[in-house]
């Protein structure tokens, strides 16, 4: 009956298709609402400042005012405060690439005295807000002398106990056959982490180095209280804040600044996006 | 090359003892397989020689040397692990060279050796793919490459075979053996499968519950099983038990007597398991009442199962030329008396003088 089997045969195929349709509908919805946002920072960047308070507020510059990128660079000293922001970053991602990776192969291949419980601990330190021990660590960094310097700025956050998490669960799918094999090869606990646990979990690596390079980046309130009025540690962040204090009426020079400061975000997440987005199905799909 | 020498080695967990009181000794260029049913402490055996496992009482050596407290990396054995424990991220080269990476070894003999193991086992054509890429039978090769380029004085093998197809088995395991023989390398090899065991070693231990059971050649082990568990866990199937009583010059079941033959004269009246191969047993005109319950047909052979009054099945093993009964028939099986073998109905130990 080949009459009737067509159009079982057309509907069958346009359902799907409909579906993708009403997916996609929904991600592009979803991507618009994310970066609505961005896209009116950067328009309203190239806007004269009368054109900012107009409404409703134009969507596309029709007179860019370029020069407002120039203006934030120096008018704001971004390019010190980039650099210390870089320099900062560095060091917390390198610090808990570190830490992170050490402690947790110790929890995923070691056996030591109260393992667990020193692994509870480290899940615990999670549950604390940062804003919480701020004070304490006030008092430590100015104890060390160390305000208006990188070692102060930084010492914080050298240990997280998520990268801790996340690595040791990633050391964790390694089968153990793999460490046997290389004890019995003459492979010792670091040779071993360094030729076969790091390269396979690489991407959980990853993952936490893009993580902690974002909160790294951000960081507002703890640059803050550490740099004082020294300009010469004093990250973008504060510059920005700074920035917009002082241009009151150039709101498009302060938003020039914004997406200067994002730009290395940007950069960095379209370059990692495999590796982020391959992290955190891990597990999910298998 | 060397000897490996269990002496009074026991490992235990708590209370449980996985291996106990093992002494065994495995000549040097012999392959000697550990054979029992899973728990009966062969790989814990196993590992303690490699070192991944300590040794809580007794003395384990390799070649001279008492190894008991020695790092796996000094040990000098090679492991082949069932699940082969390939380095996903590196080739099959790269795999085949991480050995002697650790030995300071110059980079051109290194590639050197690696190659040569890997044409040992033909693997030359695949130095530049992943473990991911390969098929099992080629990461199990990959494995055994690894085990040989460091020419080990042991190789240890953890049922290296347990992961590939039939096929792929029977043609491994004839690999493995012209490998040994060729390399002339003491080798320690642990399986469950008895085919595996009886084909392979020169030498099987049967080891239960943690306990050495038997170690011989595989035809001493087949013919003169010490114990009952050697003999059932032995030949596809097993060996047949019979409970039974010698009565007189009689040995007395629930499905009829059976005259004591001379071979097995020496056995004390009263109560005794008898034992009886398959191929032993036919079905004909006098012997032992019973119905069939079960006839498979193999091939080559067929088997019929036949359950004894009082509820013992034996297993009769028949030529494809047979006849074959119907399910639910009473048929006679007759027991040839020169290979009835005798066990102590109490300990299940051998009675010697039997066979």
């Amino acid at each position: 009956m080949p009459a009737t089997e067509q159009p079982t045969d057309v509907v069958r195929r346009r359902r799907p298709r409909a579906r993708l349709v009403a997916r996609y509908l929904l991600l592009t919805l979803g991507a618009v609402i994310v970066l609505f946002p961005v896209y009116m920072a950067l328009v309203n960047s190239l806007l004269l400042p009368s054109q900012i308070a107009h409404q409703p507020p134009p969507l596309i510059p029709t007179n860019p005012q370029w020069h407002t990128y120039p203006d934030a660079w120096t008018g704001g000293h971004l390019g010190i405060y980039l650099r210390n922001s870089a320099v900062q970053t560095v060091i917390i991602v390198a610090g808990q690439l570190v830490t992170s990776i050490l402690a947790a192969f110790a929890f995923a291949f070691l056996e030591f005295p109260l393992k667990k419980t020193l692994f509870i601990v480290f899940l615990m330190t999670l549950m604390i807000p940062f804003e919480v021990t701020v004070a304490t660590n006030l008092t430590t960094v100015s104890s060390l002398g160390w305000f208006n310097s990188f070692p102060g700025l930084t010492l914080p956050f050298l240990a997280t106990g998520f990268g801790v998490f996340l690595l040791r669960q990633a050391f964790l799918q390694i089968p153990r056959d793999l460490k046997e094999a290389a004890q019995l090869d003459g492979y010792g606990h670091l040779r071993f982490l360094w030729a076969v646990a790091i390269p396979l979990a690489r991407p959980a690596i990853a993952a936490l180095g893009v993580f902690s390079f974002l909160g790294a980046w951000n960081q507002y309130l703890w640059p803050l209280l550490v740099t004082g009025n020294d300009n010469s540690v004093r990250t973008v962040q504060i510059g920005l804040k700074q920035l917009l204090n002082t241009q009151l009426d150039q709101l498009n020079v302060s938003l020039a600044g914004t997406i200067i400061a994002i730009a290395p975000l940007i950069v960095l997440l379209v370059v990692f996006q495999k590796q982020l987005v391959r992290s955190l199905t891990a597990g999910a799909v298998k | 090359m060397a000897r490996v020498h269990f002496a009074n080695v026991s490992k235990r967990y708590g209370d449980v003892a996985a291996v106990d009181d093992l002494s065994l000794e495995v000549a040097d260029g012999e392959l000697l397989v550990l054979l029992g049913p899973s728990g009966c402490g062969k790989t814990t055996a196993l590992r303690m020689v490699a070192g991944l496992e300590e040794v809580t009482e007794g003395s384990l050596m390799i070649g001279d040397d008492l190894v008991n407290d020695v790092d796996p990396k000094d040990r000098d054995v090679a492991m082949v692990f069932q699940s082969y424990a390939l380095y996903p991220h590196m080739s099959v080269a790269k795999n085949i060279e991480f050995p002697l990476r650790q030995r300071k070894i110059e980079t051109a003999e290194r590639k050197q050796r690696a190659l040569e193991a890997a044409t040992t086992l033909g693997l030359e054509d695949l130095m530049d793919r992943k473990p991911g890429q390969l098929s099992g039978g080629q990461r199990q090769r990959v494995a055994l490459a690894r085990a040989i380029v460091r020419d080990p004085r042991v190789f240890l093998m953890d049922e290296p075979l347990s992961n590939l197809d039939a096929k792929l088995r029977v043609q491994t395991r004839g690999d493995i053996v012209a490998l040994q023989r060729r390399l002339g390398t003491t080798t320690l090899y642990v399986t469950h499968d008895q085919v595996e065991a009886m084909t392979m070693g020169h030498r099987i231990a049967v080891m239960q519950g943690g306990r050495l059971q038997q170690v011989a050649a595989p035809q001493d082990l087949y013919e003169r099983p010490a114990n009952t568990f050697v003999a059932t866990f032995l030949g596809s199937p097993g060996m047949n038990l019979i409970p039974a009583r010698r009565q007189g010059d009689e040995l007395v079941t629930p499905s009829g007597s059976l005259v004591v033959p001379a071979e097995l004269s020496g056995i004390a009246p009263g109560e005794v398991t008898l034992g009886a191969r398959p191929e032993s047993l036919s079905l004909g005109t006098e012997g032992l009442r019973a119905t069939v319950s079960l006839v498979e047909m193999l091939g080559a052979e067929t088997q019929v199962h036949c359950k004894l009054e009082g509820g013992t099945t034996l297993v009769v093993r028949q030529g494809h030329d047979q006849v074959r009964p119907d399910l639910g028939h009473s048929v006679l099986v007759s027991v040839d008396p020169s290979s009835l073998h005798a066990f102590d109905a109490a300990t299940g130990d051998r009675i010697e003088g039997s066979q």
